[in-house]
């Protein structure tokens, strides 16, 4: 019996029903799964950081006391700042370069194919092993520095990640390098997608490249850069395992970020509320983010 | 009339077999059994734990092996969470300090107080360690080592070219000496640029400049004028100097390189806890000739590190009878002997035969015994013995950030201040 079959089938009522409901039964399982897991632990930590909690959840409602300490804690205010510098540097480089690599794989070259995926591949490596590679390549003794002295470069210094004020951009190039071919792949495809009628109608009019470029290619594909900015925002937000491969938080925890924070706060040093409190704080920098940008992008395709 | 007969004899024969099944399944569970949660997983600790293993099987009971790796116990004491809080704990586990007491409170540490009794713990162990096993009075963990903090690991050669004769005992003293070892080409200190070595060096300071009173003023009860004082102050000045003795490449560390430093003579010194010696006997070198151990400077202090290992409370006879024979192995000399050899550590408990111990434990032993004496012994703040959890963490946030930045003293020592009361509860 073929499936078109089934589907033409006049049916009874068991079968009409199961017809009628069959995406939402599909989908009701995942629903409700994630409706408790993500939701309902949302705001079970959401709890947590009003309560008393330490080495074990406590239902004891303690106020702002576990905000109160985070904010007092030195190593929160330098995991935030931490968390907007890298944030930052690390969204903008990882797009721009992303735009200027798919730009010019986009120029019908020979072997696009195979420069595709070795840009493509960071993407698949854990952050664990971009991180252990990457310290390896940036420790002073074993790494560039090394490789410089021995080109008989002897005045070459490159120890930003034994330096507490460069650590942090270690880790902007090791993620930078590990998604901006991941965006070159989203903007990439994005660019095959443009209507060649209109370029070639800006060819005739005479326009040049770049014109073309930052006139009509760029704005044409503007819906890719909202999905990779969502994305690359919330690889930001979320690092933890960069950070501990890559430095371990150090020197000292100059390197540390928010969610090595909650890490720490949590499961090292039996402050569960403390850490709720931090991991409810980075959920409200994602949603202050996102939220607005998902915002103005939909009414705007709306209109 | 009959119904009634019948349905008594039958209702006895039930009794009967009933207790004939129950007779049989004590029998059954008899085997003491116990599942050990502990993170001894390298070299010399896993084949200590082995010899635990092997010993507890030898008295007839039946070992559940429960090993989590890595992270210095941060992931098993994830793993013992979930466990406790499902309801289903594991019936010995490795923790220490005052993670111990903070299990008892929650009503989840059994008591071993009759087993204590029989053997006569309370005479065994000496009464800085019976404070750690013991809460409310009664006996809920069992102690298995005694590692000192406050060591110096130095390189006799290294100091010969450098024109050192011994290590000094004063901190002024070792910092001339450092001198001499920067001049003669060599990094004066080993160290590994990670919060709880920095903690480590910073504690040995606090207790040679302050001495352990004072020690235990500031860091055990965090008195705000000790902690304030310029004898802290002075302390943070040293550990600045210390700083200026390591080389660059120290950021991050792991502490057994920078044992090998000192042993490969690319450094004279490395202060560390004992642990450090394992790493010397491993590559075949010899306490006294091949490499030193001298105390870090202080009036007759001792820095005390222990683990321990806590019974939690479980349901079932073979359990809790494992529990009791498990504890009683742990507390014996053979055991304390043979666990402590692999360790690198002494023997938590009074009697064991010193014979088989090289001159570093046995100096270690001495050193504990005077310190005891004279109440010059203390807790470690960085090995979780004094302070555990947030008071520990805010101790080395302080000293790891202090090292690595340029803050005075005086900003170190109010931080120092500040995040340590807002760590307590």
């Amino acid at each position: 019996m073929s499936s078109t079959e089934l589907g033409t089938r006049p049916g009874g009522g068991m079968f009409a029903f199961v017809q009628r409901w069959i995406s939402a039964i599909v989908v009701a399982p995942s629903f409700a799964a994630s409706l408790f897991f993500v939701y309902g632990f949302i705001l079970w930590t959401l709890y947590m950081s009003f309560s008393n909690s330490r080495m074990l959840p406590s239902y004891q409602f303690a106020g702002l006391d576990g905000y109160r300490k985070m904010i007092e804690a030195s190593r929160f205010s330098v995991s935030f700042e931490n968390l907007f510098i890298f944030g930052g540097l690390f969204i903008v480089v990882a797009m721009v370069l992303g735009c200027l690599l798919a730009v010019l794989l986009d120029q019908r070259i020979r072997a696009e194919g195979v420069l595709r995926t070795i840009y493509l591949y960071p993407m698949a490596i854990s952050f664990i092993v971009t991180g252990v590679a990457w310290k390896w390549i940036l420790t002073p003794d074993i790494g560039i520095e090394r490789f410089m002295h021995e080109m008989g470069f002897a005045n070459f210094r490159f120890d930003w990640i034994q330096d507490t004020d460069m650590v942090i951009y270690t880790l902007v190039i090791a993620a930078v390098w590990q998604a901006s071919g991941f965006v070159m792949a989203m903007v990439l495809a994005a660019l095959r997608g443009v209507d060649q009628e209109i370029i070639k109608a800006a060819y005739l009019d005479g326009a040049s490249l770049p014109r073309i470029y930052l006139g009509i290619i760029i704005p044409s594909v503007r819906p890719v850069f909202v999905s990779a900015f969502v994305i690359l925002m919330h690889l930001a937000v979320k690092s933890f395992d960069l950070v501990v491969a890559l430095t371990n938080g150090g020197p000292g925890f100059q390197s540390s970020l928010p969610a090595n924070f909650m890490y720490e706060m949590t499961f090292r040093r039996n402050q569960i509320n403390v850490g709720s409190a931090s991991a409810i704080f980075m959920l409200g920098i994602v949603i202050a983010i996102i939220v607005p940008y998902l915002y103005s992008e939909l009414r705007e395709r709306k209109r | 009339m009959s119904f009634m007969r019948t349905s008594a004899f039958v209702g006895a024969a039930f009794a009967v077999s009933l207790m004939a099944t129950s007779a049989l399944t004590t029998v059954a569970h008899a085997e003491p059994t116990v599942e050990v949660l502990h993170y001894w997983t390298s070299g010399g600790e896993a084949k200590a734990a082995a010899e635990l293993k092997s010993e507890f099987e030898a008295a007839g009971g039946k070992w559940v092996d429960s090993p989590v790796a890595g992270g210095g116990g941060d992931a098993q004491a994830t793993v013992l969470r979930s466990r406790v809080l499902a309801g289903d704990p594991p019936s010995a586990v490795q923790i220490k300090g005052p993670n111990i007491a903070d299990w008892a409170e929650q009503g989840a540490l059994a008591d071993l107080n009759s087993v204590a009794d029989a053997e006569g713990w309370d005479k065994l162990l000496p009464p800085q360690i019976q404070k750690i096993v013991k809460y409310d009075g009664k006996y809920v963990a069992v102690p298995v080592n005694i590692h000192r903090v406050d060591w110096i690991w130095a390189n006799p050669e290294v100091l010969k070219k450098a024109g050192v004769d011994s290590v000094p005992n004063t901190w002024d003293g070792l910092f001339a000496a450092a001198d001499k070892i920067k001049a003669a080409g060599f990094i004066p200190f080993a160290h590994g640029g990670q919060d709880w070595q920095d903690a480590t060096v910073l504690e040995t300071i606090i207790l040679g400049v302050g001495g352990a009173d004072f020690f235990n003023k500031a860091l055990g009860d965090l008195d705000e004028a000790s902690l304030k004082s310029d004898t802290m102050k002075k302390a943070f000045t040293y550990f600045r100097k210390f700083q200026g003795y390591v080389d660059d490449g120290a950021s991050g560390r792991d502490w057994n390189l920078a044992t090998a430093m000192v042993m490969n003579g690319k450094a004279g010194m490395q202060i560390m806890g004992d642990w450090a010696k394992g790493e010397f006997f491993a590559a075949g070198k010899k306490a006294g000739t091949d490499f030193l151990c001298v105390p870090t400077p202080s009036e007759h202090g001792y820095i005390l590190n222990s683990d321990s290992i806590a019974m939690f409370k479980v349901k079932g006879d073979d359990k809790v009878e494992g529990q009791k024979v498990l504890a009683k192995l742990i507390m014996g000399e053979k055991f304390q002997e043979i666990f402590n050899l692999y360790k690198g550590s002494i023997p938590a408990r009074i009697g064991v035969p010193r014979d088989k111990f090289d001159s570093c434990a046995i100096k270690s032993m001495d050193d504990l015994d005077t310190a005891s004496k004279g109440g010059t012994l203390v807790g470690s703040v960085a090995h979780e013995i004094l302070q555990a959890g947030a008071v520990r963490g805010a101790f080395l946030d302080v000293a790891t950030e202090f090292f690595n930045s340029s803050m005075s003293a005086d900003d170190a020592v109010a931080k120092l201040a500040e995040e340590m009361e807002n760590a307590k509860d």
